[in-house]
């Protein structure tokens, strides 16, 4: 097992776009490590360039120290397990564990024993000698991931391997290959652009959007302190909610005010270090959905601002409720315990939990940083 | 009702487009003569081997099938193996000007054959091939329609699988030989019997470029035995049952495979 490190690495197309922009990443060993992003942020490309299937235009990759950059797929000691699954579609689910093994050269014994340990692990043993059509899609994910393990080597390269699974069986074979990263100790590398895959799977995640890495942390560290708006929009579901407005200061204290004034409140002090510092005006409000709540009577308290809002739908979900308003032509939405009943159309209080917002400054997109 | 219209319709045309080759087959059985006697008998009165034998013992024509089937699965195993090489390239690598060079091939396909027969006559004789085997097996070393009917079918295989052996360690010649080659088996069966029968029914050139008997591929032969026996239909019909026999007997062996390939790229799976 090992620790793979990118140093500045770059991927510069012939007509010169920039699908990787001076990526630095450091996964250590045994470390579960996501890359997540929207279609076409470079995710992919990064993870393609680790394999080995890509070209690197600038920048080092290094296993175990040991910079990969011109060693072919084969030599980088990685298994990749695909999209599509890939499994070879003319060989049996035993010849797709053993293609990679015999090309390797290994004896006929010590082939047949990692495949049956691979086949076990994975729940395998009955389908070995089908083919892969004759298998559902949970059971060629599972072919593929187990033409990974088989190999035993140093890094394990996921690229977006649930996305063709449906729903149910998504959540499943999410939980297992946390397993399995478990069990096999192994190095893994996982794209995806689902952000819940991401939040439940990483040990540490990596935020990309235009070929830039946007943040590298933990899973609870994003989203409680996104470095911007991109990052705060991108973690969580239903996503953070957003009100343009600027910050006012009066009698040296800070107001937040929004763009059309319906909105004014003091904010706590722990902002105001930073605001001053950095001479903030025009900022985003952030807040999550489940720190806005529905006022019922007399519930407010000294740390809650009032919001009123026009109700426009409302999704019942079971165990919550998902609320949709509009608040200066803004969409707001909320998310309650239980079940709630309100009217479409009607006006309602909701409020907001100072402790819980964040700003962000609409120059640079930045979270006004607090500690 | 319908049905029964359209089975009586399809029965009809099925039996005018069999009875010539029913017939051909019957009178290679028959005497010389009995097929040329009016009312024409469809079963011969005497069966006999007599045709064959005079084929095979005095007119050498075991030589020429030999020559045909010999020529004919040369020329198909190794166009087929060039075809499938450039047509995976074709479609996976990644080359300069690749496709500037795929377009020009293709448009060399509206120069009609029979324009390139002389050049190509006098290269092959430049070279020395004249009145040999090579002479028809260079031309149909690699042919552009077989390349353009991979390609397009290469075209279908997705990158990963092709990438997922690499990581797994394999080189080109082994992804080529062992992930392309037998998932390309439908289309190779379908380019297999174009390629078979294109040689194996060809007549123009063998005969420019044949001038021993010796040489002569089957058609060239039969050819030769219409002008010298005239009168006698029935060796020329043993003729031609000899000729049209492996023909139909490949195409058979492989129907299942064409009918697949007639049917790739129309529906998607």
């Amino acid at each position: 097992m090992a620790e793979v490190i990118l140093k500045n690495v770059s991927k510069i197309y012939d007509d010169n776009t920039k699908a990787v922009d001076n990526v630095t990443i450091n996964i250590k060993d045994k470390e579960f490590v996501v890359l997540v992003g929207p279609s076409g942020c470079g995710k992919t490309t990064t993870l393609r360039m680790i394999a080995g299937l890509e070209d690197i235009s600038e920048g080092e990759i290094l296993i175990d120290g040991k910079i990969i950059n011109d060693l072919p797929p084969k030599d980088r000691d990685i298994a990749m397990v695909f999209q599509n699954y890939a499994l070879y579609p003319h060989m049996t689910v035993y010849e797709n564990l053993a293609f990679g093994l015999k090309l390797r050269k290994f004896d006929k014994m010590e082939i047949e024993k990692r495949i049956n340990e691979a086949a076990r692990i994975l729940g395998l043993e009955k389908y070995l000698n089908r083919k892969p059509k004759a298998l559902s899609g949970g059971q060629r994910q599972r072919v593929a991931v187990g033409r990974a393990i088989v190999r035993n080597p140093k890094v394990f390269l996921f690229d977006e391997p649930l996305s063709n699974l449906d729903a149910k069986l998504r959540v499943q074979m999410r939980s297992e290959i946390s397993r399995l990263h478990k069990e096999l100790g192994a190095t893994i590398v996982y794209v995806t652009h689902d952000q819940v895959e991401a939040m439940t799977m990483g040990d540490k995640i990596v935020v990309m959007k235009d070929g830039r890495v946007q943040q590298i942390d933990t899973p609870l560290n994003l989203y409680n302190k996104p470095v911007n708006k991109f990052v705060a929009e991108f973690i969580g579901s239903p996503s953070m909610n957003f009100i343009r407005g600027e910050i006012l200061v009066e009698n040296a204290q800070l107001f937040f005010q929004s763009a059309l004034k319906n909105l004014t409140f003091l904010i706590p002090d722990r902002f105001k270090a930073p605001v001053i510092k950095h001479s903030i005006q025009q900022v985003w409000l952030g807040i999550r959905p489940e720190d806005i709540h529905l006022k019922t009577e007399n519930t407010q308290t000294d740390n809650q601002v009032i919001l009123e809002s026009k109700i426009q739908l409302i999704e019942p979900l079971g165990n919550q409720t998902l609320v949709y308003s509009t608040f200066e032509d803004q969409q707001i939405i909320s998310e309650h315990r239980g079940f709630l009943s309100s009217r479409k159309d009607a006006t309602e209080q909701f409020l907001i939990d100072k402790n819980k917002i964040h700003f962000f400054d609409q120059e640079t997109e930045l979270r006004i940083e607090t500690l | 009702m319908k049905r029964i219209l359209l089975h009586t319709v399809l029965i009809f045309i099925a039996v005018i487009t069999l009875i010539p080759f029913l017939w051909m087959i019957s009178a290679s059985f028959m005497f010389d003569g009995h097929a040329s006697v009016f009312p024409p008998r469809f079963i011969p009165d005497q069966f006999t081997l007599m045709q064959y034998e005079r084929l095979f013992e005095r007119l050498s024509i075991a030589q020429n099938f030999i020559n045909s089937l010999v020529l004919s699965l040369l020329v198909t195993v190794i166009s087929l193996a060039f075809n499938s090489m450039a047509g995976y390239a074709f479609a996976k690598y990644k080359i300069k000007g690749k496709n500037k060079l795929f377009n020009l091939l293709i448009s060399s396909m509206i120069i009609p054959a029979q324009v390139t027969m002389l050049p190509l006559f006098l290269m092959l004789k430049w070279m020395g091939f004249i009145n040999t085997y090579m002479a028809i097996i260079i031309p149909g070393l690699a042919n552009i329609f077989g390349i353009f009917l991979i390609r397009q079918y290469c075209i279908s295989i997705p990158d990963s699988l092709i990438e997922a052996a690499r990581i797994d360690g394999a080189n080109d010649f082994l992804i080529y030989r062992k992930i392309i080659l037998p998932l390309l088996t439908p289309v190779l069966a379908t380019l297999a019997i174009f390629t078979f029968l294109g040689t194996w029914n060809d007549f123009l050139w063998p005969l420019i470029v044949m001038t021993d008997d010796s040489m002569y591929t089957l058609p060239v032969a039969l050819a030769n035995l219409m002008l010298e026996h005239t009168k006698d239909p029935e060796l020329m019909m043993a003729g031609s049952v000899v000729t049209i026999l492996p023909v139909i007997i490949v195409f058979l062996a492989l129907q299942k495979y064409y009918m697949k390939g007639i049917m790739m790229g129309s529906v998607k799976e």
